[in-house]
């Protein structure tokens, strides 16, 4: 690279330094105390306090919780995710425009009006949330609307991970396969899923973060029952506004951690893929 | 630079729509196409299209005048201002310093630049919830820094800008990675100051992105919700934002108002992405 071929001016060190210095002072105050004063919060007693405050009978049950509507929601994500891209990429319809933005729709929607919508359907006030209940299906304040939502705010992102990958590959091989006799599931299993191994892993890691950490649509759907249908988001924000810090801080220490994680394993599978 | 042409050359002939389209388009869709059709339609049917509908459908439903009723309700309208005018600021200064991070982390170098590169993310990453209760620690009514802004609108201003950060920095970035570094090589070998190169070259090859990353955060920031409860304390006609003041009315099973509130929302993010749509496609056909 010839980045450093010319002799730089002085002065255009200077404004070089003075850029440097702006963006760092922004990230540091914006970004990087808050999240470490928050660390620091959590552990300045030590290690103990920490695991104490996340092994109580509600912490445990929140992250149950959390576990179990995120699992689904990736699960369910991720079969829809490499459908629609496969259908994108791979298959011409009257209509693909539409489909193609409707998918990216979720990242518009308020996480508040999720819940809403999922409300106005589901709800029990509502016919066919109504007729689900007297056939003793409930999805509003219990595990399926909780589901739904985090589906609905994760929804582009296994999608939009697959796609391009899918698109630089090219369907020769695909092809090739198919002319070698190997059957549509086939061919799917041995050519197209090796293909896109690495991106779809990142659009799966992308998701899981994005349902673990999945606030307001949550909050909305799931009726903030604590000991239920509370989650590790909601248990944050019920021990926070109940003066319970200690508690608080570590679900929120717990959170950041799984965060940090998943954009480091991210980051990884992105060089991978690269 | 001719190397650089040549590589976009055979990268876009490398993905081959030409012999791979035809196959496919030779018959009109396949049963198979048409299953795996149906089930994505059911699929985002059932989670997005009727539901989103349904909120419309909730809010027309008792005429249009209990629809602007419920949308100029004092603190209805307020919340709808404060989301409205807070969320420009916000885009805005995004705008300036998402860009200004964007150079530093592609034409900068130091120790830790490839940390500071992941820690960008991390917004996307972290929790909404947890991102407000970082910042109030921080910036709240017992701040280590003597910086109270607990229940300020300067307070909600800084959970949207922790929330948008990437925004911006991730639209420009990519670009400014691929900008050809000798025109302004060449420009400056003209005798082109600083400013001048920055103007005349740097900035109109940014625009586009920087703008399609300002319109994104703009729209994430009126829909926010997560990172403004605890920061804003959610005091009506001073720091309650819309999506909060949506969530107070479902929770008093107000939700034919909620409904009307959310979709001004969906309104204006729906116009913002459209037209950011459109002024894309027609930048592309100049181009």
């Amino acid at each position: 690279m010839p980045e450093r071929s010319s002799v730089p001016k002085p002065n255009r060190t200077v404004s070089r330094y003075a850029l440097r210095l702006v963006a760092l002072v922004y990230l540091l105050f914006l970004l990087v105390l808050p999240v470490a004063l928050i660390c620091w919060q959590t552990f300045k007693d030590g290690l103990g306090p920490f695991f104490d405050a996340l092994t109580t009978h509600d912490a445990l049950h929140a992250f149950q919780v959390t576990f179990i509507v995120a699992l689904w929601a990736v699960a369910l994500n991720t079969v829809f995710g490499i459908g629609a891209a496969i259908l994108l990429v791979r298959h011409q319809f009257p209509g693909k425009r539409i489909l193609n933005a409707v998918i990216d729709l979720p990242l518009a929607v308020s996480p508040v009006v999720v819940g809403l919508a999922l409300i106005l359907v589901y709800g029990k006030f509502s016919s066919f949330g109504g007729w689900l209940e007297d056939n003793g299906i409930q999805i509003i304040f219990s595990t399926p609307g909780m589901v739904l939502a985090t589906v609905f705010v994760s929804l582009p992102l296994v999608v939009r991970a697959v796609v391009p990958v899918l698109e630089e590959l090219g369907d020769e091989q695909e092809q090739a396969a198919q002319t070698l006799g190997a059957g549509r599931w086939q061919t799917f299993r041995r050519i197209t899923i090796p293909g896109i191994r690495s991106a779809l892993a990142y659009g799966i890691v992308l998701c899981l973060a994005r349902a673990l950490g999945e606030y307001g649509a949550v909050a909305v759907v799931s009726g903030r029952l604590v000991g239920q249908t509370q989650t590790l988001t909601l248990y944050v924000e019920e021990r926070f506004q109940n003066f319970e810090q200690p508690a608080a801080f570590a679900a929120a220490t717990a959170l950041a951690l799984i965060a940090i994680i998943s954009l480091l394993v991210i980051k990884l599978l992105q060089r991978k893929a690269d | 630079m001719t190397s650089d042409i040549l590589e976009t050359d055979s990268a876009g002939s490398g993905t081959p729509p030409g012999p791979a389209r035809p196959v496919a388009r030779r018959r009109s869709p396949s049963a198979p196409t048409a299953l795996g059709l149906g089930s994505a339609v059911i699929f985002l049917s059932l989670i997005v299209l009727i539901p989103l509908a349904a909120v419309i459908w909730k809010s027309a439903g008792e005429g249009p005048g209990f629809f602007w009723k419920s949308v100029t309700t004092p603190d209805a309208w307020a919340a709808l201002k404060l989301t409205i005018v807070v969320s420009i600021i916000v885009a805005l200064i995004n705008l300036v310093m998402g860009t200004l991070i964007a150079w530093v982390l592609v034409r900068d170098s130091f120790p830790g630049k490839a940390v500071l590169d992941t820690l960008i993310d991390l917004p996307f990453a972290l929790p909404t919830i947890v991102a407000g209760l970082v910042l109030l620690e921080l910036y709240g009514t017992d701040s280590p820094l003597g910086v109270n802004l607990a229940y300020t609108r300067v307070g909600v201003a800084a959970a949207l800008l922790f929330v948008t950060l990437p925004f911006v920095v991730r639209t420009v970035q990519p670009v400014l990675l691929e900008l050809d570094r000798e025109m302004e090589q060449a420009a400056a070998s003209l005798g082109a100051g600083n400013a001048t190169i920055f103007r005349r070259i740097i900035l109109p090859n940014l625009l586009p992105a920087m703008v399609s990353g300002t319109a994104l955060a703009f729209t994430r920031s009126i829909a926010e919700f997560g990172s403004t409860v605890l920061i804003s304390g959610n005091l009506p006609f001073k720091t309650q934002v819309a999506a909060v003041q949506i969530f107070g009315q479902i929770e008093n099973d107000n939700t034919a108002s909620a409904a009307a509130v959310s979709t001004v929302l969906l309104v204006v993010a729906f116009v913002v992405l459209v037209t950011l749509d459109l002024v894309q496609r027609w930048r592309s056909r100049r181009a």
